[in-house]
């Protein structure tokens, strides 16, 4: 059953399955295994981030298409939702009708993007979708009338997911609205990702890994591989998108820093390169890691940092602030030193005889 | 026997997973033409790309001038002494044929003898020198090809498929240069074009599946009609 | 021999004429002389700049199919490594004298194009040769040392903007009747064209330039004729990263202000302008980058909300025409 549910895609090391069951059990019982509000907005954004790097694994670990453009379809997911939600009144058609809407212009994008521009190299792929998404970035900022530019917008939700709308009492955490949000979230991530490691174990994800391995050998073989690039940019779209609607439910709010900024895409690839490109599990655990490191590690540095007060380059360098400094260094031994990332390196382990 | 200028041994190539040269065993004796014959596929091209460090052999040894240079990068491959005219020419389309000429002689300003000599044979260079060689014709290209091979002298020069393509006048052309290179260089011929080599070459080597099924002198084979039809599958009197 | 006539060599002469043409259509558009002048010497002094940038890029891909996307870095680094030398002499920096203006800057200049190109060739050998060849892993490797560069500038030069104040003598404007042109601009305008002629004539006129060139077509046969192509490679690359640097210096005085993103942030642009060009053609990176300034700053002018998409329309429009860019037909 777990074979299926995995659609035949086992973590393949014991190591691996204990600590994806960790993340999943710590995600799944967060609201009572913590207290407060901000473990619970830490759990609620690895479950978007999984979700998010996910759906970028699909492009560039199964598919080898480097596209900077993911974090446009994200911050169009969230928007949808933002914009659907606000008015006096929150409601859910508005919302759907919302969501509706940003999904459809992402499918409609991403099609359009990849037709243009799937045919050639990727380096210019790679070029191009950067400047579509800064594009893009900086019209939603512009267009504050609707977007609430720069600063974003806040919103209500439904009465139902309102912290106010309490009902009941579990294991010293009260339930309420915001419970109920992030159960919403975390069900979703997890349909989101399963769906996702389905589509990669089929016959369709199959054909997008041999175009990746070799795109001349797979033309050969009948494959027309520009529509099967197109249809991977649009999944992996899409799923960004939903990604981002999770997001504004979650944070009730949408704005350009925490959707479409160029952070939020290094922030992916750091994730996708260190967690493990092609493996759709690197995003579970890389999305964790980083997560959590980004909000309970600093606090590490700066203790560390003052440890070294007056030592002229190193205090800085250990200065919270430059954390991605670090990150950065580690990202480019990852890419020299484990290409497969962490889960690689777990299923490596595995595989050596006599372990 | 002459001494071999250039000797491989036990030669093997791998380009991905293909095994390309399954144990090439050649010897390309000084100062003559050496012909390097056989079908499309045999692996000729590869072993001059072999030699030439283009390609890295995966096992086997290449000598030069009693020099292993297997293990040589391609540029240090050509500084001893190996000028290489590709399949495809690989002329520089941007740059004129003066400056074509101009990169290949390497070792200083051009030697105008040595240029006159080879607009004797080859005179549309000296009408096209300031040209951009993309601009020439097919035969002009390959003029340029094997006028960069030769603007100094070189004691190795592996030419790959000269002819092919080329009009039955420029081949003439290509023919007397080859002729008169002979006595100066070595040279190893990539050939599909029997008539073409069966004047200029001394020996001749057929390879088949990446191995060389054949070698010998060229008079021998060019007087065997049956040696021509085992190892070639047909007699050699027709074109290319 | 049938082939007594002499081929033509055929000029591609429309790209060139792109610019100028562009200038005129706009000036009906614009209406008023003065505006137009101003708005051109302001667009033809950010293409400047931008060519400045992106020069080295396209060099480098062009001749060595790599793309550097952490090429911003450079940018960011020249424009602080200047301050190196220009902290200290601020005082030639505020007198009011362009003799003194110049040569402070000169030295500034050199200083920022002298840590870059170091820079440049560690980077090169640290970062990009161990990937040669997989374009992926080059991607995201090379936007991984762009994070590394930007928070190492954190690290030396501090968190925050830092002021770059333009020398005393280049502030201000000349006014021409109606028009008023500032004086950076101009000055801007003469560093560009001034490394474009260098630029041009290293190319077509020295053997480095003839290795450079043919190196772009078929860097295997320049190997063939003995040539050690990597060395002209890693020299290439560190030129680049100097010409980068460069172009942060005289950004950064544009801007006046300087943040360890700057590069960053151009680094669209920069693309922009390597795509319409053409790879690997030092001409058409020119033009295309005096066409996306010139076009950004009328489209602000005439129609402020689609300035931000004019860098888009003007790319797709020349892609449309020209699919590999300005220099190929």
């Amino acid at each position: 059953m777990l074979n299926t549910l995995l659609s035949g895609d086992l973590p393949r090391s014991r190591a691996l399955s204990v600590l994806l069951l960790l993340v999943v059990l710590g995600l799944a019982l967060a609201p009572f295994i913590t207290t407060g509000a901000r473990p619970l907005n830490t759990a609620a954004t690895i479950c978007i981030y999984i979700v998010l790097v996910a759906s970028y694994d699909l492009l560039i670990g199964y598919s080898g298409i480097v596209s900077f453009a993911h974090t446009m379809f994200f911050g169009i997911g969230a928007y949808g939702v933002g914009l659907g939600f606000d008015s006096p009144a929150p409601s859910w058609g508005p919302m759907m009708l919302g969501l509706a809407a940003a999904l459809a212009l992402t499918l409609v994008l991403a099609f359009v993007i990849g037709l243009f521009a799937l045919r050639v190299r990727a380096i210019f792929y790679a070029m191009i979708t950067l400047a579509v998404a800064s594009s893009f970035a900086v019209l939603a900022s512009q267009m504050s009338g609707w977007t609430g530019g720069e600063d974003g917008k806040t919103f209500d939700v439904p009465d139902l997911l309102s912290p106010a709308n309490e009902f009941g009492e579990f294991m010293g955490r009260i339930l309420d609205g915001k419970v109920l949000t992030y159960y919403i979230v975390f069900f979703c991530a997890v349909l989101i990702f399963l769906a996702l490691l389905r589509i990669v174990n089929s016959p369709f994800g199959r054909v997008l890994q041999a175009i990746r391995e070799n795109e001349f050998r797979a033309e050969a073989l009948g494959y027309r591989t520009v529509v099967y690039r197109i249809a991977a940019n649009c999944i992996g779209a899409v799923a960004a998108a939903l990604a981002g609607a999770l997001m504004a439910l979650w944070l009730r709010y949408v704005g350009p820093r925490t959707t479409l900024g160029f952070e939020v895409m290094t922030d992916i690839l750091l994730i996708v390169v260190i967690g493990g490109m092609g493996t759709m599990y690197g995003s579970v655990i890389g999305a964790a890691l980083f997560i959590l490191a980004n909000n309970y590690l600093k606090s590490l540095m700066a203790k560390a940092a003052g440890a070294v007060a007056g030592v002229p380059l190193l205090e800085t360098a250990l200065h919270p602030d430059r954390w991605l400094l670090w990150l950065g260094i580690l990202f480019i031994l990852a890419i020299y030193f484990f290409p497969s990332g962490i889960v690689g390196k777990f299923r490596q382990k595995a595989s050596l005889p006599g372990t | 026997m002459t001494d071999a200028l250039l000797k491989l041994s036990g030669v093997h190539a791998h380009i991905g997973e293909y095994h390309i040269l399954q144990g090439v065993d050649l010897a390309v004796p000084r100062g003559g033409l050496a012909v390097l014959l056989g079908r499309n596929g045999a692996g000729k091209t590869t072993t001059l790309r072999t030699i030439m460090g283009l390609w890295q052999a995966s096992a086997g040894k290449v000598e030069f001038n009693g020099r292993d240079i297997s293990k040589l990068r391609t540029p240090d491959i050509a500084q001893a002494g190996i000028a290489y005219v590709p399949e495809s020419m690989a002329v520089f389309s941007d740059l004129t044929v003066r400056e074509n000429l101009y990169l290949a002689a390497r070792s200083g300003p051009m030697d105008t003898a040595r240029l006159e000599w080879i607009f004797s044979f080859f005179p549309a260079l000296k009408k096209f020198w300031n040209y951009p060689a993309g601009n020439l014709s097919g035969g002009q290209k390959q003029m340029v090809a094997i006028a960069r091979a030769i603007i100094e002298p070189r004691e190795l020069l592996l030419i790959d498929e000269p002819t092919k393509g080329l009009a039955p006048a420029i081949i003439q052309s290509l023919a007397e240069a080859i002729r008169q290179l002979k006595g100066q260089a070595t040279v190893l011929l990539v050939e599909q074009n029997f008539n073409f080599v069966r004047q200029l070459g001394d020996t001749v080597a057929v390879m088949d599946d990446g191995r060389i099924v054949h070698s010998g002198s060229m008079a021998e084979l060019a007087a065997d009609r049956a040696l021509q039809e085992r190892l070639l599958g047909l007699a050699l009197d027709s074109h290319q | 021999m049938h082939d007594s006539m002499l081929p033509s060599v055929p000029r591609d002469y429309v790209p060139m004429l792109l610019v100028p043409a562009l200038m005129l259509a706009m000036l009906p558009l614009v209406g008023s002389m003065p505006t137009w002048v101003t708005l051109s010497a302001a667009g033809l002094a950010m293409g400047m700049m931008i060519f400045i940038m992106s020069s080295g890029l396209t060099l480098v891909f062009g001749l060595m199919d790599v793309l550097n996307f952490g090429h911003g870095a450079f940018v960011s680094v020249g424009a602080f490594a200047a301050t190196i030398v220009l902290v200290p002499m601020q005082g030639w920096m505020e007198a009011d004298s362009l003799g003194m203006n110049l040569a402070a800057l000169g030295l500034a200049i050199a200083m920022a194009m002298a840590v870059t190109a170091v820079l440049g060739w560690v980077f090169e050998r640290v970062i990009i040769m161990p990937v040669y060849g997989q374009h992926l892993k080059q991607i995201l490797i090379t936007m991984g040392g762009m994070i590394v560069v930007e928070q190492l500038i954190h690290v030396v030069w501090g968190a925050d903007h830092k002021p770059m104040p333009l020398p005393t003598a280049l502030r201000g404007a000349i006014v021409l009747g109606d028009a008023a042109i500032e004086k950076y601009r101009l000055l801007a305008v003469a560093v560009g064209v001034l490394v474009f002629v260098v630029l041009t004539l290293v190319l077509n006129r020295t053997k480095l330039g003839l290795l450079i060139r043919a190196g772009v077509e078929n860097g295997e046969m320049v190997e063939a004729l003995g040539y050690r192509i990597r060395r002209v490679f890693v020299a290439v690359f560190a030129a680049g990263s100097a010409l980068a640097g460069l172009g942060g210096v005289m950004w950064g005085l544009y801007k006046e202000t300087l943040t360890a993103s700057m590069g960053g942030e151009v680094m669209v642009m920069i693309f922009i302008t390597i795509i319409i060009g053409g790879l690997g053609s030092i001409g058409g990176c020119f033009i295309g980058a005096l066409l996306m300034a010139l076009t950004a700053n009328y489209a602000g002018f005439l129609a402020p909300k689609l300035a931000l998409v004019s860098h888009i329309v003007l790319m797709i429009a020349i892609l449309l025409w020209r699919p590999a860019g300005l220099s190929r037909k």
